[in-house]
């Protein structure tokens, strides 16, 4: 299959084009008019390196100045700027905590409708209610991450108030839990962008510090989803912090650019716009819409993009990169004629040309079908719409141009995503994913035809209402967590056997699913269980943290940048929660740590530390048959408090209920 | 309330109140006690397969199935063999093992994408949103599970990555997953022996709580999968990951590599009664600088490989151990800008022998510049069938998925008949 060719354009070609315009979203003066291109590019395998010009053959309207519209961009979303465009979230936000806002309640109604329609349909009951405690800890490692601390679960089971869980996620969504909320949700969107091994080899272009802080930022600012996904993709700069132009959002893209920037491609289409179309880049897909051309032709969109990277010295193996876009000529022209690995592009009489060849083309891609035809691509959406089509009135190849004073690809893509359904379908179903366990579709990033959804009105009135509210995260949030589904208790009962989408039958939510905590989770409530973080400087805890967490981690080091996870309730896990240092260190007797403290509070019975410890993992007290046991063990230990708390505290963390979210 | 501690309660008396009520009282007692038979009174009559992973995609026409002249020939020289075909100049040490080992040439698939070739060559299925299948480890692992009723480590080892999950066959088929070197992370525990097993007496007594409140199969898995765990860290078969114990010269017949060392470590697992190794060996994909790279890479394949196939025969576990060379898919013929070449999955070679495999053979032709099978095609299903043939495992198996649709083994792929004894 074919694999694009490193393009390499000297500094020059910038230089010169700053002489003529700046880039501009709604466009400007532009000096050419367009260019028409016959697109008979069909070669055989042998003829790959001979490709000659006539691959693209071009006619140039020469001299035409025109003044380009701005109207499609100006119909569309406008990804130009955060401010305007943006609708205001339904509910205030920070200020009015405690209150659930009637547009909020609106959208959770017909949530609760959609999925009990699904119950009546299926002839499902479905479970009762989740207890207090049960819900609390579920929406604390849902929204912030972690397990609830005893005082924080008190807080919450003493209330009386009929609203409270509304009033709780609140609480979490607001100023309050800012830092813990911010922290979680760049955590979750960090793995999904870079993987769990992003950035974490010492040659890796990728700044995980970098993604995080950009991510950290959008989540503490609550910055509407589109304009989060209009950053990434179209992200240029410095991906390291501290460097000049330092822009930690462009760590998204910075390692996908090889071989022509497939697997940008792929992972844009896949997180953002719930498409797996990793495949197609070499035949079309097996079982879903999905063409080859579609993959080649969303992938010219990143051909402009381009990386540079400055090695530190030769002992230092540290690389810093940017990410930047440059004029392309298209790869016919690179290669065709003669070979060259290199393209110099001037300035001529107000004219941008190819030092060596003189006047620029369209600039296509080449592509390989599986019986070793080469097949041209220029920038085309997932749903058919071409760059050349939507830039028609500069001419009927000004939209294919590789010059970023008439396209930047990446800025058009990033428009025409942003007007995109899928955008909206694709972050509603994730984000449904995460609190419900599983998503409208199974697994949540490979949505279309091949893959109808559980709920297709639900996905739809609630994709609606994300884009309606301007991609407010939290308000989204809001929704899910005050859903009647997300309240539910997970035990199976008479009524919803038939429930359990582990059999490969769509979820219909009339349970909570259980499933087990990510390792971040695990670290984060052990971390707040015993107060292990206090005092410890921000940088040092999470970098404590990415340590702990790579062991888990292993990537593949293959061009998909495939990993796994040991962490995934295999012997491995369970031997780092049995016998690892982190939970070691929690079950420490050390004087002045947790359980120390614990066995050393005067105001406390040695029941209530035994219950203080069950809380404190579990959200519930001790059972009477488990007080019993404990006081067995304590008596067994002839009373030796901190030797018993640390052998309930080990078993606790160790068990099932605690792993499991329920 | 502050209760008042009964003086004289003993440990003893304190497990008897628990024994019954915990999801794990067989092993958590085992704690204190050694366990069953070492590694040596084993019987070691049982079938054993090892499968050489190569990650990313191995270019299999500059190794088994060369083109010497052709424009895709690439630029090295093929050498005679102890088998019937000729290999790659810089394989000498396997070339003499080829005996023991056959090439099939005539694989010919259609997933050139990483994580689905992946798949698809682990477990015979195309990825599927509604089902996972289990991996050629895991099946083993399942259908052999009479034979290592005494094995006390997992069944499935995978060094040096990852492979493929265990599916709907569930967590305790999973594979075990080792670096190279053996070293297995917290293994010792945190407590003397009689307060570990204090401690698994109450967990064991939360797990079967939790599990009877019926919320899912993932409390039930989690106690199989801590019982498992137990087992092992009491376990003297764990001595078979410590490749390090070696004799030197051994170590150095297979290379003092990560591949060599992870083979090494293959054999000793089979020789503890471990029915399934996976070792890995990646940085296959080469999309640049082909040539160059397989000059370091194919040495140290070259030594790892030939010592396992030597090795297992001279101790007489080659009869009953399959080794199986395989990425997930070849590479392109055509030699790219950046002296590479790309995913190919059209017409690639795969290497087996031993546990009744026949040796020395090549099964199916490609073209002359290596672009097309010209004989007749072999997938990954067939692959399968052949190896489960070989180990013993019936392909009338049929798995009931988690969703409830029967499954053939091996996705009801057709033995490679040259390939039968």
């Amino acid at each position: 299959m074919s694999r694009g060719h490193r393009l390499t354009i000297r500094a020059e070609s910038r230089v010169g084009l700053e002489w003529v315009l700046e880039p501009s979203f709604d466009g400007g003066l532009i000096l050419f008019g367009g260019f028409m291109t016959v697109a008979r590019c069909v070669r055989s395998l042998a003829l790959r390196h001979l490709l000659c010009g006539c691959g693209a053959i071009a006619m140039l309207f020469l001299g035409a100045v025109a003044f380009m519209s701005p109207g499609y961009a100006a119909e569309k979303l406008n990804v130009g700027e955060d401010a305007g465009a943006v609708a205001k979230p339904a509910s205030g936000g920070e200020g009015d905590a405690y209150d659930v806002a009637p547009e909020a309640d609106a959208v959770v109604a017909k949530i609760n409708a959609a999925v009990r329609s699904g119950w009546k349909a299926h002839n499902l009951r479905p479970s009762r209610q989740a207890t207090d405690g049960e819900w609390c800890r579920r929406a604390y490692l849902d929204l912030i991450g972690r397990t609830p601390t005893v005082e924080e679960l008190d807080a919450f089971l003493s209330r009386s108030s009929k609203t409270k869980r509304a009033e709780l996620v609140e609480r979490l969504l607001g100023s309050e839990y800012a830092d813990d909320y911010a922290r979680n949700w760049k955590t979750i969107w960090t793995n999904i962008l870079i993987g769990r091994t992003g950035g974490t080899d010492r040659q890796s272009l990728t700044s995980r510090p970098g993604m995080m802080d950009f991510l950290e930022q959008c989540f503490a600012d609550n910055k509407p989803y589109h304009l989060m996904v209009r950053d990434l993709v179209t992200a240029t700069g410095d991906a390291r912090p501290g460097m000049k132009d330092y822009n930690g959002a462009v760590n998204f893209l910075v390692e996908k650019l090889d071989e022509g920037g497939v697997q940008a491609a792929a992972k844009t289409a896949q997180v953002f716009l719930g498409m797996s179309v990793q495949c197609t880049q070499c035949h079309n897909h097996p079982f879903n819409e999905h063409r080859q051309n579609q993959f080649w032709e969303l992938n010219a969109f990143f051909r402009q993009a381009r990386v540079d990277v400055e090695r530190m010295g030769d002992d230092n193996p540290r690389r810093d990169a940017t990410l930047s876009d440059v004029d392309i000529a298209g790869e016919g022209k690179m290669l065709g004629r003669d070979n060259r690995r290199e393209i110099y592009l001037e300035m001529r009489d107000g004219k941008l040309v190819d030092r060596d060849q003189g006047e620029l083309y369209s600039a296509p891609l080449f592509y390989e079908l599986r019986n070793g035809q080469l097949q041209v691509a220029y920038p085309a959406f997932v749903d058919g719409t071409t760059l050349a089509e939507l830039f028609a009135e500069q001419g009927p190849e000004f939209g294919n141009s590789g010059r970023l004073t008439q396209v930047n690809r990446r800025h058009e893509l990033a428009k025409l995503m942003l007007a995109a359904p899928e955008l909206e379908r694709a972050a509603v179903n994730r984000m449904w994913a995460h609190f419900l366990g599983y998503g409208f579709t199974k697994p949540v990033d490979d949505m279309g035809s091949h893959n109808p959804p559980s709920h297709p009105e639900l996905l739809d009135e609630l994709a609606k209402a994300f884009r309606a509210s301007g991609f407010d995260m939290k308000q989204l949030m809001r929704w899910i967590a005050l859903s009647e589904a997300y309240g539910l208790s997970s035990e199976i009962g008479a009524g919803n056997k038939e429930d359990d989408p582990e059999l490969g039958r769509p979820p219909q939510f009339s349970r909570f699913y259980i499933r087990q905590m990510a390792p971040e989770q695990l670290y984060e409530s052990l971390l707040t269980a015993t107060r292990a973080d206090a005092g410890m400087k921000k940088f040092d805890r999470e970098l404590l943290k990415q340590r702990w967490l790579e062991q888990f981690a292993t990537a593949s080091g293959n061009d998909e940048a495939t990993e796994s996870t040991s962490f995934n309730g295999s012997i491995p896990q369970a031997l780092t929660m049995m016998n690892g240092e982190l939970v070691r260190r929690a079950c420490s007797a050390d004087s002045g740590g947790f359980l120390d403290q614990v066995a050393n509070d005067a105001e406390l019975s040695d029941r209530e530390k035994i219950n203080y410890l069950y809380l404190a993992a579990l959200s519930r007290p001790p059972g009477k048959d488990e007080t019993k046991i404990c006081n067995e063990l304590l008596a067994a230990r002839y009373g030796n408090v901190v030797e018993t708390l640390q052998d309930v505290w080990w078993a606790v963390l160790n068990s099932n209920e605690f792993i499991l979210i329920h | 309330m502050n209760f008042t501690t009964p003086r004289g309660m003993s440990r003893r008396h304190f497990m008897q109140h628990l024994a019954g009520a915990s999801a794990l009282a067989g092993p958590a007692l085992a704690l204190t006690h050694s366990l069953r038979a070492n590694a040596a009174a084993l019987k070691r009559d049982h079938k054993a397969c090892i499968l050489l992973w190569m990650g990313g995609g191995p270019p299999t026409i500059d190794m088994w199935d060369m083109k010497p002249g052709a424009t895709t020939g690439g630029k090295f020289k093929p050498i005679a063999t102890a088998g019937a075909g000729q290999i790659n100049e810089l394989l000498p040490m396997v070339a003499k093992q080829m005996d023991h080992l056959s090439i099939v040439r005539s694989m010919s698939t259609r997933e050139a994408d990483h994580t689905r070739g992946t798949y698809y060559l682990h477990t015979g299925f195309v990825p599927n949103p509604n089902v996972i299948h289990p991996g050629y480890g895991s099946v083993v692992a399942y259908e052999l599970a009479a034979q290592t009723a005494a094995l006390e480590i997992p069944p499935f080892v995978s060094v040096g990555g990852a492979s493929e999950g265990p599916g709907f066959l569930g967590m305790a088929y999973a594979p075990f997953q080792v670096d190279s070197n053996g070293r297995v992370r917290d293994l010792d525990t945190p407590a003397d022996k009689a307060r570990m097993s204090d401690r698994m007496q109450l967990l064991g007594m939360l797990e079967r709580r939790f599990i009877d409140q019926n919320r899912g199969s993932a409390a039930a898995e989690h106690a199989k999968v801590l019982k498992s765990t137990v087992e092992l860290m009491s376990s003297q078969q764990m001595e078979a990951f410590k490749v390090d114990s070696e004799p030197t010269a051994m170590k150095e017949r297979y290379g003092t590599t990560g591949f060599g060392r992870g083979c090494l470590m293959a054999r000793r697992l089979v020789e503890t009664g471990v029915p399934f190794v996976e070792v890995q060996l990646g940085g296959w994909d080469l999309h640049q600088n082909c040539f160059t790279t397989l000059e370091t890479k194919l040495p140290e394949l070259d030594k790892a490989m030939s010592a396992l196939v030597e090795d297992l025969d001279q101790r007489g576990l080659l009869d009953d151990t399959l080794v199986l060379w395989m990425g997930e898919f070849g590479r392109t013929p055509r030699i790219n800008e950046n002296a590479g070449r790309d995913h190919w999955a059209r017409s690639w070679s795969v290497v087996l022998g031993g546990g009744g495999i026949p040796g020395g053979k090549v099964i199916g032709t490609t073209n002359e510049d290596g672009t097309a099978v010209t004989t007749e095609p072999y997938s990954s299903e067939d692959l399968m069938a052949t190896v489960c043939r070989a180990m013993g495992i019936s392909l009338e198996t049929v798995f009931t998925a988690s969703n409830g649709r029967p499954m053939k083994i091996a996705n009801g792929g057709k033995v490679i008949g040259e390939l039968v004894a």
